[in-house]
């Protein structure tokens, strides 16, 4: 079969206006079927033909997940809120900075008004063997192109490879580790709760899916607890353009100070693995120590060790990057 | 009197229709019965095509037909045909398919069963002249005079040169002015460095999408392109037409950078299937085939040796460049040998290269083709250089800058103007250049500034060509332009010396563009920074013949002689008395019933065959004036742009922050202040991406390229650039332009490009990487002591 791209397949497009009602298509069509949220992943894969659904679930009119809701626990984000609207929503700048200034960073002005969080957060790995329909392990093969000693893999990972060396592409990710959030999943057999950290695949575990997400489940909203409200806190991503740019590398902390001691930390980076790497034994490490140069340059060298960060090829700035990030995310950038 | 229009702001003609959407661009063209047609592209960078299955697409409902390479005419080697059964690139074309909508087309292609044998491919240049490397093309590697030949390197080329160093075995291009080891031995600082610079595709906003239908034996092509008089050249000769049989509508371009300057190979490929199936045929090119078909400017594998006088001068410069051809050939790495000779007047020049085929896309002209990528390479060196001899910067451009009386290149020819100096002297001053450079090194946080400057020239004009005006019985002044429209405003800037000529008000004037049944002149290309000068003149002297009929008119109705008239505010009349005179409406009707040259039945004899037809054509619409540019021109036309840059490095990610840029241009007249600044800044902008993001990866097994989509290729962004960036000219008229008026489109590429790379080595305590882009990853390593990720030499990374 020749190869042609840049041109949609047709496909039955499905636009409930209820979480059940998608599920209920989902769970009908199988692996036939795809939920459509913002469309910036979905559309890239449509247009090169690579995944041919059949039946597509837009949920765009599913207003059951859309929007922010306050409450004494904490807030509650509904997984198809715009970025833009994360990225601007007053509380969400006031006690949960990070997360709104991860929205910020994401692809473009026009791209946040369309994507959703919960479509930054399920979306696929924009590894570009992967992404061009080369048949890799993630794509069902039986061969990874990116990790062998010719190939080009400057954005590939330095951690948490199994056969596949992709990395995580969602800039929010990391901001929801660093505030504890819990992700709520719906499927035909009702809710369940997962850790934010737990909702990302590793391809240890099953390498064709990017998170925990069966076919027939949908991620429904994203829970911030109030633990973290008004902590310090830190982010960054390291991009090559300002705008329109998957992360290189991005990190997020909060950090919680007692008498200029660090009471509790949580720490998390993305573009390193190929999924987002919570940072615990570094956690641990700065707990009750003073967020020196010193401590983060410790931190940074221990966030190696303890992921046992190796680079591939064309990678090996990933090593001093993500020192030098965790660094910042203790220390601040002013050191 | 009317103020003259030369130098003022306007809104030119096209502007309304671009900013609400109502400009009709290639692909929005409709025909009855109009088809659409798909492309099936090589998945290989080298191959042959052993047998096609198409049965089972042919067969499809909505279906009409394919078109494949044995359809359309054979092109010699190293010629680019339009389809192909030996593919040379992964993306190159290999057949198409028309049905009644894309969808079906697409399905179409995907039924159809191609069988390829896999031929050997190179990927770099260098790879290529390695003693057992693969040639580009079956025929060889490169091109000696009109000939396909292979230049191999020995080991021993190779052994000399050492790790990380270039070779130098047998050039295939060579010149020298002066002797050149002479020059090296009166220097005192000599460096001697290998330099890369990337190759990176064109990716202009709009894709090159064309229709083109036949009616009675002419055909009817809407299509995207930078020019207009030539690009129906280029399709007539293409399709073996007579140029009148050729109608061209091309009034909006999105963009071209040099990649649609006379059209390109893929527009011939509607225009056959239309003949083929006897239907009109609609090609829409997407942003995946635009990365492949849409040409990329051809990086270099460089060494660069160049000698220094104690004074700073430079006594020798000695290049050796190796241009990644693709399939179809490049001489940027010769041409950009003549801007070095003029940016930096050594005493001694030696310019060497090979231009070597490659399996990567197709390689043409991008805004300032060889010039810049040498400004590129060059101005980080003359920073190092200047560290080395413990002599300001500035004062480094200073001495090697050329004046009114220097000659350049391998033919020393003169130029007509030249007023760089000027431009640095106010480029210090706007830029604050004395203020900046005290913060040259300083770390604040984790943040070095750098400081940056580059010296960009271009050529910037040509001349002979046709302008062509009516003025029509309702007094406005019709100015019709075969350049095109790439959103330069050349159609309307260059009009003005014509409206200046007659002393008319802008308001009564109309540009006819952009469609050639509307009567349009033989012009230049729109490239190569050429209108402004080319049809600054051209639309004089087709003023100063109008002026000239309008006199004989006058004087002919109203007595006295014609040089007793004057022109002025829609009038002919009398000098000494302005109320003896009558309107220009009634000197068209004049001219109508006079006939002859008046009325355009008789044109003059010195203009092209196409202008002639187009006066012919105008005949009874008014007074019809048609020049040929036939004003004397001694000495190249070049401008220029110097380039001041502050950056932050941040010390511990690598990342570039542009602080200020500011740019200072020797354009001659300014033509249009607003439209200047926008070239200026707008190329300098492109030139940054250059410096710090944009790029080509492949890989160098499968010979497939990565960076295919606009996000992955990394073209910069507004945000990229901060938004208070400085412009100016030096505003100094060039005394062989009848308005003192010289290009700008070029020149701006290689100020912000180098700007960028200087000011980025100026934050690494004047470390040259010797490569772009400067991504952060690069500037990490180096920071940090790291094994640097590529090579020295490493191309396509």
């Amino acid at each position: 079969m020749a190869i042609i791209r840049d041109m949609i397949s047709g496909f039955e497009l499905f636009q409930p206006t209820a979480v059940d009602d998608a599920i209920e298509l989902l769970s009908r069509y199988g692996d036939d079927g795809w939920v459509l949220s913002g469309g910036l992943d979905s559309f890239d894969w449509f247009k090169d033909r690579i995944k041919k659904p059949t039946a597509v679930v837009d949920l765009t009119n599913v207003e059951e997940l859309k929007g922010v809701r306050i409450s004494s626990d904490g807030v509650e984000i509904g997984a198809m809120t715009t970025i833009t609207e994360v990225s601007k929503h007053p509380h969400l700048l006031e006690n949960y900075s990070i997360l709104a200034q991860a929205a910020g960073h994401i692809a473009t002005p026009q791209i946040r008004n369309r994507g959703t969080l919960g479509g930054n957060l399920s979306q696929d790995t924009r590894c570009w063997y992967y992404r061009s329909g080369w048949p890799c392990y993630r794509a069902g093969g039986n061969v990874c192109y990116a990790g062998t000693p010719t190939s080009m893999n400057r954005e590939h990972c330095i951690t948490g490879a199994s056969r596949c060396v992709a990395v995580n592409p969602s800039d929010s990710a990391p901001a929801l580790i660093a505030l504890g959030a819990q992700f709520v999943i719906r499927g035909p057999g009702g809710e369940k709760i997962v850790e934010a950290q737990d909702y990302f695949m590793s391809p240890a575990v099953d390498i064709q899916r990017m998170t925990v997400l069966e076919p027939d489940e949908l991620l429904t909203s994203i829970r911030i607890p109030t633990t973290w409200s008004g902590a310090g806190f830190y982010y960054e991503k390291m991009e090559d353009r300002k705008a329109w740019d998957f992360a290189l590398m991005s990190v997020a902390s909060a950090i919680k100070m007692s008498g200029g001691i660090i009471e509790d930390a949580r720490l998390a980076v993305n573009g390193v693995a190929p999924f987002p790497v919570r940072l615990e034994v570094v956690e641990s490490f700065i707990k009750g120590k003073e967020p020196t140069d010193e401590l983060g340059m410790a931190a940074g060298q221990l966030s190696l060790s303890t992921t046992n960060a190796q680079p591939l090829r064309h990678n090996d700035f990933k090593l001093p990057l993500m020192r030098n990030l965790v660094r910042r995310s203790i220390r601040g950038t002013e050191g | 009197m009317a103020e003259k229009l030369i130098g003022q702001d306007i809104s030119p003609p096209d502007l309304v229709a671009k900013i609400t959407g109502r400009a009709k661009y290639s692909e929005d063209f409709r025909a009855d019965g109009m088809i659409f047609a798909k492309l099936l592209l090589s998945p290989m960078p080298h191959c042959r095509v052993r047998r096609i299955d198409a049965s089972a697409a042919l067969a499809m409902e909505g279906v009409f037909g394919m078109l494949t390479a044995d359809d359309v005419p054979a092109v010699d080697a190293p010629g680019e045909p339009c389809l192909t059964n030996e593919p040379l690139y992964e993306g190159e074309a290999i057949l198409a398919i028309a049905a009644v909508d894309e969808t079906t087309a697409a399905e179409a292609i995907e039924a159809i069963k191609i069988d390829y044998e896999p031929l050997p491919f190179v990927l770099t240049p260098l790879d290529s002249l390695k003693p057992d490397g693969p040639n580009g093309r079956l025929e060889g590697n490169t091109r000696v005079g009109r000939e396909i030949k292979t230049i191999k390197w020995t080991q021993e080329d190779f052994d000399i040169a050492g790790p990380g160093k270039m070779p130098m075995g047998e050039p295939s291009d060579e010149w020298t002015v002066g002797d050149i080891e002479k020059g090296f031995s009166e220097a005192k600082v000599i460096l001697d460095e290998t330099v890369v610079h990337q190759s990176l595709s064109h990716h202009p906003m709009e894709p090159r999408s064309t229709m083109a239908y036949w009616k009675n034996g002419k055909i009817y092509m809407h299509t995207s392109t930078q020019s207009v008089a030539r690009t129906r050249a280029s399709l007539a000769n293409m399709l073996d037409l007579d140029i009148e049989d050729v109608v061209l509508v091309g009034e909006f371009c999105g963009g071209g950078f040099g990649s649609k300057i006379s059209g390109s190979p893929i527009m011939q490929v509607p225009a056959h299937l239309s003949r083929k199936l006897n239907r009109p045929v609609m090609l829409r090119i997407t942003r995946y085939e635009e990365n492949y078909l849409g040409r990329a400017r051809p990086g270099m594998q460089a060494r660069i040796k160049i000698g220094f006088r104690e004074d700073g001068r430079i006594t020798a410069l000695d290049i050796y460049a190796l241009g990644d051809g693709g399939p179809y050939g490049t001489n940027d790495h010769m041409s950009g040998g003549s801007t070095a000779s003029l940016a930096y007047q050594p005493l001694n020049q030696r310019q060497r290269g090979v231009g070597v085929y490659t399996n990567t896309p197709p390689k043409a002209a991008q805004r300032g083709p060889g010039g810049a990528q040498y400004i590129g390479m060059l101005e980080p060196l003359m920073d190092k250089a200047a560290r080395e001899l413990g002599i300001d910067r500035l004062d480094l451009r200073r001495i090697n800058a050329p004046d009114g009386n220097s000659v350049f290149g391998p033919r020393q020819g003169g130029l007509t103007s030249v007023h760089v100096k000027e431009a640095i002297e106010k480029g210090v001053e706007l830029f604050g250049w004395d203020e900046r450079i005290q913060r040259s090194g300083q770390l604040n946080g984790t943040k070095k500034t750098g400081i940056g400057l580059a010296v960009s020239p271009y050529t910037a004009g040509s001349t002979g060509f046709d302008g062509l005006l009516v003025i029509r019985p309702d007094g406005k002044l019709q100015i019709h332009q075969g350049i095109g429209n790439l959103g330069t405003h050349s159609i309307a800037d260059t009009g003005r010396a014509a409206a200046d000529v007659l002393g008319l008000q802008w308001e009564d004037c109309e540009i006819v563009w952009g469609d050639t049944s509307q009567h349009l002149p033989w012009s230049s290309v729109q490239a190569g920074s050429q209108t402004t000068f080319a049809h600054t003149r051209a639309n004089h002297a087709a003023g100063m013949d109008a002026k000239q009929k309008l006199q004989e008119i006058a004087a002919l109705d109203l007595g006295g002689s014609p040089s007793d008239y004057e022109t002025s505010d829609g009038r002919v009349f009398h000098r000494s008395n302005p109320s003896r005179g009558m309107s220009l409406g009634a000197a068209a009707e004049r001219a109508i019933s006079l006939g002859g040259t008046y009325s355009g039945a008789e044109p003059a004899e010195d203009l092209n065959d196409m202008t002639k037809m187009a006066v012919r054509g105008l005949e009874g619409k008014g007074l019809v004036a048609a020049a040929r540019d036939n004003y004397p021109r001694e000495g190249a036309i070049q401008s220029w742009v110097v380039g001041f840059a502050e950056v932050e490095v941040d010390v511990e990610t690598g990342q570039v922050d542009l602080i200020n840029y500011t740019g200072v241009a020797d354009v001659g007249t300014v033509l249009h202040p607003r439209s200047l600044r926008a070239q200026g800044l707008g190329g300098s902008i492109q030139g940054m991406g250059i410096a710090m993001s944009q790029k080509w990866v492949f890989d160098p097994v499968w010979g497939v390229s990565f960076a295919n989509r606009l996000y992955t290729a990394r073209p910069p962004g507004i945000l990229d650039v901060p938004p208070d960036m400085d412009w100016a000219a030096v505003e100094i008229p060039d005394p062989q332009n009848p308005v003192g008026a010289k290009g700008i489109g070029e020149p701006p590429v290689g100020a912000g490009s180098a700007a960028l790379t200087s000011a980025i080595a100026d934050a690494l305590d004047g470390q040259c990487l010797c490569r772009t882009p400067l991504t952060a990853d690069v500037i990490l390593s180096e920071i940090e002591g790291r094994e640097p990720a590529y090579g020295p030499l490493d191309l396509h990374v």
